[in-house]
């Protein structure tokens, strides 16, 4: 193998094993296979009570809007842990384990560490994301048709959006290559600002002009456009003031989807080189 | 000879006001201005040396292997690992280099001590069948072969130190940097790795540590050649045996004494090359040991401990250690 490739591919595969190690092996397997399904069947009875008092407080009872939330949400689970899971990768190495140091100066690439570590988290979002799915489609009747045909598109839109959170995700760990301080409001704060502009939990057509104009300029908005005109059946579709058809959405996620890569490692670089000349590649703090 | 590691004019200047994202006011213990880390270091450590780097904490040790170790940019001068430059080339030098720092506590708690150091050699790109049985060998070598299995949140932080000892054997490197490695251990611990460096190196050729202590007994024991650090300079490079015969014409005189009022008058004494003091037993009683270029200023010495109404307890003339070294060029001791 290429020398190149080989570095990258073993830098990918142990940091997806160390993932998965952090992820998995805090408790016996059994019982972190029974946390991995209620964790997102508890979130699923969040959502049913936020609907319950959207329904209450607006006096509506509308299947469309309980099926547009609750797939906008269970999608969303990608984005919060990948998101969180790509930012606290440097903030855990340095200065929970205080291992950062010794991976650094090992001969990997430390941008494909962190995007291994990163998938381990898409992994774990995938599994909560189908037991949401299917405890909405078995117990709170979430009705999600999927065409044959529309498979390839449906995988293509999640291949990129997952590209380009992991990208968006980087872009953000390089920050924290600087900074200790800041990276769990980061964290907290950006899936937060995708969470309210990105039509995760209401059309982004209620939302005000301005709102609407960031919400059209992020490109997670069109991977979950995508994704809720492809599973949801036309009865359930709810007009959300997105127009376009989905091809044309796909072409915007892929030039956004390789913005934020070629983005990711200028940023990762440019940090690295900035933490490097300041000294803070190892620093410890008490964040 | 090749060269393992070379500096020119090292110097490193930490900017402690500057930063991210906004300007504070230095907190309690903080520098306020601008910290001077190395200053000028030259520096030339030779393939297959067990070379020394000897200084108190603060002299700059640490800095100097984070710049060697690709961890840290130097404000100016230039640094070469294994001919590559530390700037310019860093990943050339990381395929070649493993460095353990001291009195750390680094590991990933949920895997095992064997996870965990399998794990690293398999960044480096150890095979499995070659990392396996080293690490078993290296385990018992260090004494952890009882906590091979077991997670390494339950590890002691002597115990974890050793972990991080195999980290940095296991993967074979050619310069292996040492940062204070037996600090905190046990004795028994300290000379099971005082050994086992020694012999790592000594058995093979093309191995090179660099080893930073404030120890001057494993400085002495150990090295090759060292270099005596201070204030980010470097004071003098050679043998400890050259080190110390630089003080042969010298006499080392070791007193202790009820505190002084006025530590100040003896410096001044005809003779009295350089001294250092340290307070012992509660600040009970004064320890000095004096550098002197004539014998005879031990007896103006006495004289002035008596006029300040001190007691003498002990006095000994002695042969010269490192510390005697440090002490003739610095004007303090290690500790």
């Amino acid at each position: 193998m290429n020398p190149t490739i080989s570095r990258h591919w073993r830098s990918f595969k142990w940091a997806a094993w160390l993932g998965w190690q952090i992820e998995s092996n805090w408790t016996r397997p059994s019982l972190f296979a029974i946390y991995s399904v209620i964790k997102p069947i508890a979130s699923a009875f969040i959502l049913v009570l936020m609907y319950v008092a959207f329904a209450f407080i607006g006096k509506i009872d509308d299947p469309a809007l309980f099926n547009f939330v609750y797939v906008g949400n269970a999608f969303f689970i990608f984005v919060g842990n990948t998101l969180f899971g790509t930012f606290q990768v440097i903030q855990q190495d340095r200065e929970w384990y205080q291992t950062l140091r010794y991976t650094y100066i090992s001969p990997i690439s430390y941008y494909t560490y962190i995007v291994g570590r990163a998938t381990t988290k898409v992994v774990v979002a995938a599994f909560a994301v189908l037991i949401t799915l299917g405890f909405g489609v078995g117990f709170l009747q979430i009705r999600l048709v999927l065409a044959l045909g529309d498979l390839p598109l449906f995988v293509a839109a999640f291949l990129l959006g997952i590209l380009t959170l992991v990208g968006i995700g980087v872009c953000l760990a390089a920050l924290s290559f600087l900074t200790a301080r800041h990276v769990h409001g980061l964290a907290e704060g950006i899936p937060g600002l995708f969470y309210l502009f990105c039509g995760i939990l209401f059309p982004l057509s209620i939302l005000p002009q301005w709102a609407q104009f960031v919400g059209r300029a992020l490109p997670l908005t069109y991977w979950f456009e995508i994704t809720r005109r492809l599973v949801l059946p036309p009865e359930y579709q709810i007009d959300t003031g997105i127009v376009g058809d989905p091809l044309t959405m796909l072409g915007l996620l892929a030039v956004s989807a390789a913005a934020f890569f070629v983005l990711s490692i200028g940023m990762f670089r440019w940090m690295e080189y900035l933490a490097r000349k300041a000294g803070k590649l190892d620093m410890t703090t008490s964040y | 000879m090749a060269l393992a590691v070379q500096t020119k004019g090292l110097t490193r200047v930490f900017d402690a006001k500057r930063k991210f994202l906004r300007r504070r006011k230095p907190e309690n213990g903080e520098p306020a201005g601008p910290v001077t880390a190395l200053d000028g270091v030259d520096l030339e450590i030779r393939d297959g040396e067990l070379f020394g780097l000897l200084g108190p904490n603060g002299a700059g040790k640490t800095t100097l292997i984070k710049i060697l170790c690709t961890l840290l940019l130097p404000t100016s001068g230039e640094a070469f690992v294994a001919g590559y430059d530390v700037t310019k080339d860093p990943f050339p030098i990381r395929t070649k280099i493993n460095m353990v720092s001291g009195g750390e506590t680094s590991g990933y708690g949920l895997l095992t001590t064997r996870e965990n150091i399998w794990m690293f050699s398999q960044f480096y790109g150890v095979p499995s069948k070659v990392a396996k049985p080293k690490i078993d060998e290296l385990l018992h070598t260090f004494g952890l072969w009882d906590k091979r299995d077991s997670k390494v949140r339950v590890l002691s932080s002597g115990q974890r130190q050793k972990m991080n000892m195999i980290r940095g054997f296991v993967t074979d490197p050619d310069i292996l940097f040492l940062d204070e490695p037996t600090l905190g251990l046990d004795v028994n611990a300290s000379r099971v790795i005082r050994e086992y460096v020694m012999n790592w190196v000594r058995g093979q050729k093309g191995k090179t540590v660099l080893l930073t202590t404030h120890y001057m007994m494993e400085a002495d024991d150990m090295c090759d050649r060292l270099a005596i650090i201070n204030n980010g300079r470097i004071l003098a490079v050679d043998t400890p045996g050259n080190l110390k015969r630089r003080l042969k014409k010298d006499t080392t005189f070791r007193l202790e004494v009820d505190p002084l009022k006025d530590t100040s008058p003896l410096k001044g004494i005809a003779g009295v090359k350089n001294f250092s003091e340290t307070s012992d037993g509660g600040g009970s009683v004064l320890k000095l040991t004096f550098i002197l270029e004539e014998e005879s200023a031990v007896s103006d010495i006495m004289s002035e401990v008596v006029r300040q109404g001190s007691k003498i307890h002990y006095l000994h003339k002695s042969e010269p250690t490192l510390e005697d070294v440090f002490i003739s060029m610095v004007g303090r001791s290690l500790e």
